[in-house]
């Protein structure tokens, strides 16, 4: 018999903001919906660890799906004459219509970096709609330190760059192979894709000005960042935590930017209480 | 510690391969003193300390004495284990023509870690 890992990965068809799009989607596991956001730059596979432990997906429906540009799934029509920008309003809106296009029942959403940041915004927005969102490696507001046209031009390598950029996000004790796989999903990103998520994550979706809004009796908010994360540092994280009256801060000690794929067997044990938490106290 | 990159990346024949399409100088400040690190196809010939306020490099990258130290040790706390962290943090500067340097950015960061000591268990 073939030795088949549980995740079973297919396509499924949505339209976002007028574009059709064909989203590649990932899962395994049965319970609540645990729908799963890559970083910028990247894809589905950095849960991958998280789809093959039993301790979560004997309880969750753990799903990850590429954004649009990323991974497996297709950029929309007419990319070529089109510069790739993520915003706000464009990320919210993906994720809802990925939501219901899955039939899913108010779900837990987990995102890291940018998409930790995102799940903030659906808090605040759409706190009806969810279950609880943990936002790894995820502030509500960070700062800048490069530009981000080194990440797309024709005398500097794309994959390498963005890969080297974020080389040091990752923490001096994960290992070395967590390590480059976490860095070669940056290496194979589409041209001007990381450059055009960090627009997100770098100018349009701070909102440190409206996170003190997010009700968490109606969306309870966990946060967990790792110490070596030098963009979602553990102050930025605190700041965050403290302007989100109930919400829950951690500093993961040993991790980097990149907890669920960099150095999966110390994530679990600081993601597995979340999850029992969500899972024993929220309906 | 600086007088252990030479030896550290010529005896990383991966690194050496990874820098071949590498060949110049560059600023190395640790601290007060400025190091010349001269690097042909990514092998380093030489790391002197600059004598003549005319040497230069391509590029220049600094820190303190005290975020170097760190920098090097096996496992190094957080904002100094990396330059892009260093940077993020306030604690390396980098200036000159960074073509060069983005170009073969993970290649850099390694010689800079070179004499590391690798981390225990």
């Amino acid at each position: 018999m073939p030795e088949f890992e549980p995740i079973v990965g297919r396509y499924v068809r949505l339209n976002v903001a007028g574009d059709d799009c064909r989203i590649h989607v990932e899962e395994a596991g049965r319970g609540i919906p645990l729908v799963c956001l890559h970083t910028a730059g990247a894809d589905t596979r950095q849960y991958r660890h998280l789809m093959c432990d039993p301790a979560i997906t004997d309880h969750y429906r753990v799903i990850a799906f590429d954004l649009p540009w990323h991974g497996k799934s297709n950029p929309p029509l007419g990319w070529r004459d089109r510069e790739y920008r993520l915003t706000t309003d464009l990320y919210v809106e993906t994720i809802r219509a990925f939501c219901r296009a899955m039939a899913l029942a108010r779900p837990v959403v987990m995102g890291c970096s940018m998409g930790g940041r995102v799940v903030l915004h659906l808090a605040l927005k759409h706190p009806d709609e969810l279950r609880a969102v943990i936002a790894l490696e995820g502030a509500d507001r960070v700062e800048p330190y490069y530009e981000l046209d080194w990440l797309h031009r024709p005398d500097v390598h794309g994959g390498e760059v963005c890969a080297a950029f974020v080389s040091g996000q990752v923490a001096p004790q994960s290992p070395d192979e967590y390590r480059w796989e976490t860095l070669w999903l940056y290496m194979q990103s589409g041209p001007g894709v990381f450059k055009g998520d960090l627009y997100f994550y770098w100018y349009d979706g701070h909102f440190d000005d409206r996170s003190p809004k997010i009700d968490t009796a109606r969306c309870p908010v966990y946060l967990l960042s790792g110490e070596y994360d030098s963009s979602c540092t553990p102050e930025r994280t605190e700041a965050t935590a403290s302007r989100i009256k109930g919400s829950k801060a951690t500093v993961m000690e040993g991790i980097g930017h990149f907890p669920m794929s960099e150095n999966p067997a110390l994530f679990r044990k600081y993601i597995l209480p979340v999850l029992d938490e969500i899972r024993g106290t929220v309906r | 510690m600086i007088n252990r990159i030479r030896d550290r990346v010529n005896a990383n024949a991966a690194l050496v391969r990874r820098g071949q399409y590498v060949s110049l100088a560059f600023l190395l400040g640790v601290g007060e003193e400025d190091y010349l690190v001269t690097i042909d196809k990514g092998r380093v010939s030489s790391v002197e300390p600059r004598r003549l306020a005319t040497v230069t490099g391509r590029f220049t990258i600094r820190a303190a004495k005290t975020v170097w130290d760190e920098f090097w040790k096996p496992v190094p706390k957080r904002n100094h284990h990396d330059l892009w962290a260093m940077l993020a943090a306030g604690i390396a500067k980098i200036d000159g023509d960074l073509l060069p340097l983005m170009q073969n950015l993970q290649y850099f960061k390694d010689v800079l870690a070179a004499p590391r000591p690798p981390r225990e268990g």
